[in-house]
């Protein structure tokens, strides 16, 4: 295992009282992939939530490059190298696009080398510039969702999170999505990668671990892609 | 007087109504806090104004910029335990604000009214053709239309305008992105500050008379205007004041003048009533909380 980016140790969160993750203890090294999938109300956005100090933990702690989250604000957290590509995606429809991607460079530590970042996510996701002075909430669903991992990405990030950028697209539109996203790994961004629909996950990630009713399940290697069944148990709860 | 003339007039009125309800629209679109307080910067500036009356016009102006700036900062302080709480909680404690400030002035000041001298000389009149204007107008026009481009400028083309724009519109996303809650609140307050002080300079010209409840007077139509402008877009609420402001000098220059009393409190129910049931505004997108889910 390389030198870990993320610990997450015996996480609990809960709503009101009520948990919706339990005894959650994840690894991510640096440079790794890892995935994290299960089904509906499973605790998996609660948890990247968590990473991004928008949930406060009830127990357990959560650890960025060895030192613990607790207490740091999430505009800290994004200014130490987390950036968060949200559920639905949540990019401004009224703003234009070149705004949407302007605001993701508020996370950045530094404006050094944002124009290079700039043009960097418009060769991995051209529409952002072909539609740069267009409303945001005009574009399409698939190209919203690589406005908001472009935005993520001009924070630069050393750790994204994506919580289910395949949501409401076409299977053609998702491979599309997770071609890019092998790119971002392939330069060294460390990944944690939430989806409920297990096969982009499995396949894409060194490891995945199946979340459901806030508690691990059980942990997946690229080669159990096809196994449908262990998945399927796993989300059911057998 | 010609119709034209009293159109001149309510522009002018109308703009400086417009800068008082931006204020108050800036302000809630980062924090959703109806800042009912908004009339004791007013206040604020308008005493400045009154303790400088002797001294050079720089002074005064200074005096007046200054102290609308730091009550509005420190207000950002008083607010800042509220971003969390409900919106009744934040609508009791900026009355409560208000009428705090309003005693502070009543015992500092004396309840009866003084008179500011600054800038009197704008009330003087210019002939344009047939056109008997005063000064006053056509600076608050001009004035008030620089202030207004300013403050768009500002808000389209720098990076805080645009993290304050973001923040007003998705406050949970502009957060997951980095922007500080308190860099945009805090900047709005100041940008709402400078140009209410703006307001107060060229008000004061008009209604020299200053008493504690100045500013309160002047912003519940506002309030009115804002509100039923719609809240939650900066454009209508401003909109929305400057049809208060004009409105409010053509029914000045019709009605007879102790109908204001009435159309004063007419206008503070109104406020309260449509805040209650359409916190949006009447053309607003957001609905009252119980009608939301
Ligand atoms: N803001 C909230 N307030 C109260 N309960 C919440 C809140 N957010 C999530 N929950 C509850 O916590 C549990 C976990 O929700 P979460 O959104 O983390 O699940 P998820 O795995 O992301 O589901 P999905 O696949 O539907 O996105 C659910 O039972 C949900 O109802
Ligand atoms: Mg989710």
């Amino acid at each position: 295992m390389p030198d870990a980016m993320l610990q997450i140790r015996d996480l609990e969160l809960r709503y009101a009282g009520v948990p919706a993750v339990r005894g959650l203890t994840l690894e991510v090294g640096r440079g790794e992939v890892v995935g994290l999938v299960g089904p509906n109300g499973a605790g998996k956005s609660s948890t990247l939530l968590a990473i991004m100090g928008m949930v406060p933990p009830y127990r357990g702690e959560i650890l960025l490059e060895g030192r613990p989250l607790a207490g740091r604000k999430t505009e800290a957290i994004v200014r130490s190298g987390v950036a968060l590509v949200p559920e639905r995606r949540h990019i401004f429809p009224e703003l234009t696009v070149e705004e949407n991607l302007r605001l993701g460079l508020v996370g950045r530590r530094s404006r050094d080398g944002a124009s290079d970042d700039l043009d960097r996510v418009a060769a991995l996701f051209p529409v952002v510039r072909d539609a740069r002075h267009r409303a945001a909430g005009v574009l399409s669903g698939g190209q919203q969702q690589q406005l908001a991992i472009a935005r993520a990405l001009v924070a630069r990030p050393d750790l994204l999170l994506l919580d289910e950028p395949s949501l409401g697209l076409a299977p053609a539109v998702v491979d599309g999505v997770f071609e890019a996203l092998a790119e971002v790994r392939a330069g060294g961004v460390t990944i944690l990668l939430v989806e409920q629909r297990a096969q982009f996950a499995v396949g894409f990630a060194d490891r995945t671990h199946v979340l459901a009713n806030g508690e691990l399940r059980l942990t997946l290697s690229p080669a159990d892609a096809g196994d449908s069944e262990r998945i399927t148990a796993a989300y059911f709860g057998a | 007087m010609t119709v034209l003339q009293t159109l001149v007039d309510a522009v002018a009125l109308g703009l400086l109504y417009a800068l008082v309800a931006m204020g108050i629209g800036l302000v809630f679109g980062v924090m959703r806090l109806v800042n009912f307080a908004h009339g004791e910067l007013l206040t604020a500036g308008a005493y400045a104004l009154l303790l400088t009356n002797d001294m050079p016009l720089a002074v005064g102006l200074a005096a007046c910029f200054g102290a609308v700036v730091a009550l509005a900062l420190a207000m950002e302080v008083v607010y800042r335990p509220l971003r969390t709480t409900t919106p009744t909680t934040m609508l009791v404690t900026t009355f409560a604000v208000s009428f705090l400030l309003q005693a502070v002035a009543l015992l500092a000041f004396g309840a009866r009214g003084r008179n500011v001298g600054v800038l009197s000389e704008l009330n003087r009149a210019v002939s344009i053709g047939d056109l008997r204007v005063r000064w006053v107008t056509l600076v608050s026009i001009g004035v008030g239309a620089l202030l207004l481009t300013a403050t768009a400028l500002v808000l389209a083309r720098t990076d805080v305008g645009l993290q304050m724009r973001a923040a007003a519109m998705d406050a949970t996303t502009a957060q997951l992105l980095g922007v500080r809650a308190s860099t945009v609140i805090r900047f709005a307050f100041l940008l709402a500050a400078v140009v209410a002080a703006a307001a107060t300079v060229l008000l004061t010209v008009q209604r020299p008379l200053v008493t504690p409840s100045y500013g309160f007077q002047l912003v519940i139509p506002a309030l009115v205007g804002v509100v039923v402008g719609g809240l939650d877009r900066l454009v209508s609420a401003t909109l929305g004041g400057f049809a208060i402001g004009f409105a409010t000098a053509v029914l000045g220059d019709v009605l007879p003048a102790d109908g204001r009393v009435f159309l004063d409190t007419a206008l503070f129910l109104l406020v309260i009533l449509v805040l209650l049931v359409r916190p949006g505004g009447l053309f607003g997108r957001t609905r009252a909380a119980w009608e939301r889910v």
